[in-house]
Parts: structure tokens; C-alpha cells; sequence
């Protein structure tokens, strides 16, 4: 495969000035992120800081309903609330081996800021998180988390001020600061090497899920699903089973359905083109014009999706499916009423799939990626459910 | 022989630097684009680099995303820029230069991009996003068609890529003046010169810089040592700045820079 490849998918587009700051993270990680100090160093963290490995919980309620075997991977129980904190302990470590004094990331509705926020904190570094200036408005409560871990929120002004806007400027400051500062990004997407950095840090999901699946179920689980912004927590869960007989379902955000043109789905109703460094799958008009992504769900409202993530498309690997802003609503209740787990809104789309399609997976063993926990949604829900 | 080529062979025999000036095309809409490129070739601009806006110029400040997003606004898309070249071409054989980013060329189609390229008289391309180790097919169809194809150095330009974009960048290497995005500075860099002179061991061809350069003193500041310079903001803040009078404040701002291209 060529290098920073996906088949056809993936490499690296980006201007000239950040070419040689991208090969320099590519360095690290091929020699600071393999070494054992790294790795001894990171997996204290992901165990005492983090607290890995998170429970593999069989939800019974929630089976009955579905007629199928559910198991959650609960990634809601990290320090954090998501699965984020994989991959910015991993980054942030990396950079700080590397000498860098300063760490830059783009965040939607905060998670992936808070995440990086933390971790920064806790390593000492700089960390200036960009947000789109929309996004700093309706999240206030993660734009206060980021602050009281001592990182600088920027509010991003420029085209729509929501996630996509927030890359770009960040992207703009990695280029005027590229010497002294590390660009952590927060998704399997981007330039190469960020998608194989993102998906090997998130691969501690699906390492875990195995072993648990195989322990108290003595086999491999049928299918496995989650849901899909720039598709990180999805790459995470799949890539350990890639060479395994089970089924990969990645659930894409339809939001007011796909047929209004206010959706996400980048796999489902985009097409190949080139945003933020990387050829994958994308929306855009027919003039090439990247367009704004909708979706309750902050954190997969991007009109982009991880170059992987297209491969899987293109070699059937994987099955992509979307569902509505309503539908991953009434699944977001339902987890709560049924289980006593508020789930992300985010991770409700998986959810809302597997009730949709239920009929499909009769009498399966599934596991379901539950990304991220749903406390940072409660307002979103108000407000959305009041109009 | 490709009109950018010949353009510098014929400033360096008369003993000139090249004043090259960008315009985001389409800003504020494709009429004004077509008045403007003769006027600015007869107040003094050797090449025009013609801007192809798009949604998220991540290489671009503050003035070229305000003028992109007008030009999209009034509905600007490769088709048209085709159009308006093809009419400059009636009035005016001064090199064109597209310079934008990937994916409008990617969804255009990168043949029928170039064929256009061709047809309408565009002589060369610059992609901000596209390094040449992902320009593999768009060399090839750039060399076949005789279109430049310019990649850009940086300040963070190891020797070995300042090697390879020298060798592949035709028909000259555009660089860029400092760590950062397009946009009007104060001061440039003073790491400027030890650069240039590390890329003319690599290469022979004409070397032109830009970003951040905005004025005339700035232009002959650094214009002893490269080929050329490349202003872009600073002509669109002029132009914003002026309203009605826009045509006259372009060419006076040209003429400005114009009068230090002599090599004295």
C-alpha cells in the first residue's frame, strides 16, 4: 500500500510548510511511540488516569427489546465521559517526548477539546483549543471545563463557525507555529500520519472487547456497530477484528434525513474529494464546495469521514447506514429509561440503528460501541424538545 | 514555448524582476475580474495569478477568505473562470496563473481541468494543498499540455524537499516568506536570504516569494536576491478599500510596485 494509504484513500494534502512537520510526528511515532517507555508510560495512564479497561456490560433490558444479545463497550465510563481520551493521552504524550511546548486541537460541541484540555493539564503543556464561535455559544459548560484546565478557547469567526471552520484554524495556526507547537487531532482524519495515529490509539477499545467477548462468551461476536463523525471511535472498536468473521457497522448521522440535505453522512450520500489533508468521502456541492454538515450530535456533525473508514466502504469491509436526529433521540431516552445509561447522542445513533433494524440481527451476539456519556447533551435535548 | 517561461526570459534580458499579483477571481464578481487583469498588466503586473476561491482555504488569512467567500456568494466556479479567461484572452496575452486548492479541480475532473486549462489560454496552476508527492497524475497531464505546474517552498523546507519541488516545480518556485497563512505583514522575515540561496544551489529556475510582502519598500527589500514577488492581500485590501474608485486605486498601487522591478 502506498505510504499514508487506504487504497486509494488517505495520504497527505496539505500545504508545503506543514509537510515537514508532518513527517516529523510520522518519525516520533514510528520510534518515540514504539518504544517501551512510551508505551509503560501510556498504559499507566490509560489504566490509573483514564481508567481502562472500561466494562464490557451485557445490557439485559435493553436485549429483550431487541430480541438479540447486546453487549455496550463502555466507553462513557472514562475519565472525560468519551472515548476522546484514548487517543489525546497517547498524542499528548507523544509531543511532550517530542520536546513541543505547545498543543493546538479543534473541538465541535468540546469533547475532544475538554479531552485534550485535560491532558495537556495534566503533562504541562500550552494548550489553545480552537471552536467555532456558534459552538462556543451552545456548549458553554465545555468551554468552561477547557478553561478551568488552563486551556485558551478560541472562538473561530470565519465560513460556518462550527467544527470544520475550527480545523481550518487551527490548521492556520499550526502553520504560523509549526516549530514549537504539536497539532492534536482529534479523529482518524486529516493528513497522514493522524488517521493511523488516531486509529491505533483508539484500537485499545476493540483490543479490550475482544478479549472480554472471547472470555465470558468463549466466542467472536457477530456484528459490531458505532457510530461515525470522523470516525474514530468506529476505527478503534473495528480494526482489532479486521481479519475476523464479524460484521462492521458504522452508523452515520441522517439528521433531519438525508433527503432534506441537513445530514452527515459523508459515506452514505457524499463523494470522494480532498478536506483537511485527506481523499476520502465528503459532502460537497457539485462545484467541489465542501458543504455544512447537520446533526444533533455535535460530535458527527463534519462533512468529512476517516480515509479507513471510506477503504471499508469500497471493499464492503463495512456496512454504512444512517439514522435521524429523531430517531437517535428517542434512543437516547429509551438507554435511560430501560438501563439507567444516558448515553451521547452520538453514540444513541448506534443505538437507534440497532432498534430500526432490529429484525436483522435476531438471535446474533452484537456489541455496540458506547462512545461517550450523554450528561454533556441534556441541555441539547431541552432546547431541542421545547421547539 | 509556455507564456510564463518566455515572460521571465524576456524580464531578464531587459534586466527586470517579475511583479506578479494575485486576484481572487470572481471577487467581487467575474466582471470586475476581467476589467481588472488588462489594467493591471498596462500599470505594470508581468503575470496574474487568478484565485480559485473555495469554502475552506486553510492556507489563506483573513482578506483572501473574506474576498473567496464574496466571490462564492456571487456565484463563481471553474466554468465561469474558464469563461472569463477565455474573453481576457481578446484583450490581453499576459500569463495567467490558476491558484486555489484541490478538491474544485479534483470535482472538475483533473483532464477536463486541464483541457480547459489549454483551450482557454490558463498557462500554469498553483495548488496550495497539493504537495508534489500527491501530484503524481496532475504532473503528468500539466507536462503533456505544456501548463505550469509552480509547488511552493517554505521556511520549513528540509534540503531534501527543497531538492525535489525544485526539480518538479516548472517554470518557477513560488516561496513562501514565512511560517503562516497569506495576508499583509509588517516585517518580513530576516531568515529570507539564506533560504533563497539554499534553493539556487538546487536549481536554476526563477525563484518568486510571497506571502506577506504588501508594498513597495517591502517588494525592494527583498526583490536584490529572488526573481520575483508575488502580492496578493494587500492589492484585494486596496481594492476593498476603494469601492467605486477601485480600478484607478489598483493601478496605482501596481504602478507602485512597478516602478521597483528595475535591477540597478
Amino acid at each position: 500500500m502506498h505510504k499514508g494509504y487506504f487504497g486509494k484513500f488517505g495520504g497527505r494534502f496539505v500545504p508545503e510548510t506543514l509537510v515537514p512537520a508532518l513527517s516529523e510526528v510520522e518519525e516520533a511515532y514510528r520510534t518515540i511511540g514504539q518504544s517501551s517507555k512510551f508505551k509503560t508510560r501510556l498504559n499507566d495512564l490509560l489504566a490509573n488516569y483514564a481508567g481502562r479497561p472500561t466494562p464490557l456490560y451485557h445490557a439485559q433490558n435493553i436485549s429483550r427489546r431487541l430480541n438479540f444479545k447486546l453487549y455496550l463497550k463502555r466507553e462513557d465510563l472514562l475519565h472525560s465521559g468519551a472515548h476522546k481520551i484514548n487517543n489525546t493521552l497517547g498524542q499528548a504524550l507523544l509531543a511532550k517526548m517530542m520536546g513541543k511546548t505547545r498543543v493546538i486541537a479543534e473541538t465541535g460541541a468540546g469533547q475532544h477539546g475538554v479531552a485534550t484540555a485535560i491532558v495537556c493539564a495534566l503533562l504541562n503543556l500550552k494548550c489553545a483549543i480552537f471552536m467555532g464561535k456558534v459552538d462556543v455559544e451552545r456548549q458553554k459548560s465545555n468551554v468552561y471545563r477547557m478553561r478551568l484546565c488552563g486551556a485558551e478557547v478560541i472562538p473561530v469567526q470565519s465560513g460556518s463557525q462550527t467544527l470544520k471552520d475550527a480545523i481550518n484554524e487551527a490548521l492556520r495556526d499550526w502553520v504560523t507555529n509549526v516549530r514549537s507547537t504539536y497539532y492534536l487531532f482529534g479523529t482518524a482524519a486529516g493528513p497522514h500520519p493522524f488517521p493511523t495515529i488516531v486509529r491505533d490509539f483508539q484500537s485499545v477499545i476493540g483490543r479490550e472487547t475482544r478479549k472480554q467477548i472471547l472470555r465470558v462468551e468463549d466466542r467472536l461476536p457477530d456484528t459490531l456497530v458505532a457510530c461515525i463523525g470522523g470516525g474514530s471511535n468506529s476505527i478503534g472498536l473495528f480494526y482489532p477484528f479486521r481479519r475476523d468473521p464479524v460484521n462492521f457497522i458504522g452508523v452515520e448521522a441522517a439528521g433531519m434525513g438525508i433527503s432534506s440535505g441537513k445530514h452527515a453522512a459523508a459515506l452514505g450520500a457524499g463523494r470522494p474529494g480532498v478536506l483537511h489533508g485527506t481523499y476520502s468521502y465528503l459532502l460537497q456541492d457539485k462545484d467541489g464546495q465542501i458543504k455544512i454538515a447537520h446533526s444533533v450530535a455535535a460530535g458527527l456533525d463534519y462533512p468529512g469521514v476517516g480515509p479507513e473508514h471510506s477503504f471499508y466502504k469500497e471493499t464492503r469491509r463495512a456496512k454504512y447506514v444512517s439514522v435521524t436526529d429523531k430517531e437517535a433521540l428517542a434512543a437516547f431516552h429509551l438507554l435511560s429509561e430501560i438501563e439507567g445509561i444516558i448515553p451521547a447522542l452520538e453514540s444513541s445513533h448506534s443505538l437507534a440503528y440497532l432498534l430500526k433494524d432490529k429484525k436483522k440481527f435476531a438471535g446474533q451476539l452484537v456489541v455496540m460501541c458506547l462512545s461517550g456519556r450523554g450528561d454533556k447533551d441534556l441541555e441539547e435535548v431541552l432546547r431541542v424538545e421545547n421547539e | 514555448m509556455n507564456r510564463i517561461e518566455a515572460k521571465f526570459k524576456e524580464l531578464k534580458k531587459a534586466r527586470k524582476k517579475a511583479l506578479v499579483l494575485y486576484l481572487t477571481a470572481g471577487y467581487p464578481n467575474l466582471a470586475t475580474t476581467e476589467k481588472l487583469v488588462p489594467e493591471l498588466e498596462r500599470a505594470g503586473a508581468d503575470i496574474i495569478e487568478l484565485g480559485v476561491p473555495f469554502s475552506d482555504p486553510v492556507a489563506d488569512g483573513v482578506t483572501i477568505q473574506r474576498t473567496s467567500a464574496a466571490a462564492l456568494a456571487s456565484g463563481t466556479n471553474l466554468s465561469k473562470i474558464f469563461r472569463t479567461v477565455s474573453r481576457i484572452r481578446g484583450k490581453s496575452q499576459v500569463p495567467i496563473i490558476l491558484m486555489g486548492y484541490y478538491n474544485p479541480i479534483l470535482s472538475y475532473g483533473l483532464k477536463n481541468f486541464i483541457a480547459e486549462c489549454k483551450k482557454t489560454g490558463v498557462d500554469g496552476l498553483i495548488c496550495a494543498d497539493l504537495p508534489p508527492d500527491e501530484a503524481q497524475e496532475l504532473l503528468r497531464l500539466t507536462r503533456k499540455a505544456e501548463i505550469g505546474l509552480i509547488f511552493l517552498l517554505a521556511p520549513t523546507s528540509t534540503p531534501e524537499r527543497i531538492k525535489m519541488v525544485s526539480r518538479v516545480s516548472y517554470p518557477f518556485i513560488y516561496y513562501v516568506s514565512v511560517t503562516g497563512v497569506t495576508g499583509v505583514r509588517k516585517l518580513l522575515p530576516n531568515d529570507i536570504r539564506a533560504k533563497i540561496t539554499q534553493i539556487r544551489r538546487c536549481t536554476k529556475k526563477p525563484v518568486c516569494l510571497g506571502f506577506g510582502v504588501s508594498n513597495a519598500s517591502q517588494a525592494k527589500e527583498v526583490l536584490p536576491f529572488v526573481d520575483g514577488v508575488i502580492v496578493g492581500s494587500a492589492l484585494l485590501d486596496c481594492i476593498e478599500k476603494a469601492g467605486i474608485n477601485y480600478l484607478d486605486a489598483a493601478k496605482k498601487f501596481t504602478a507602485s510596485l512597478s516602478a521597483v522591478k528595475n535591477i540597478d
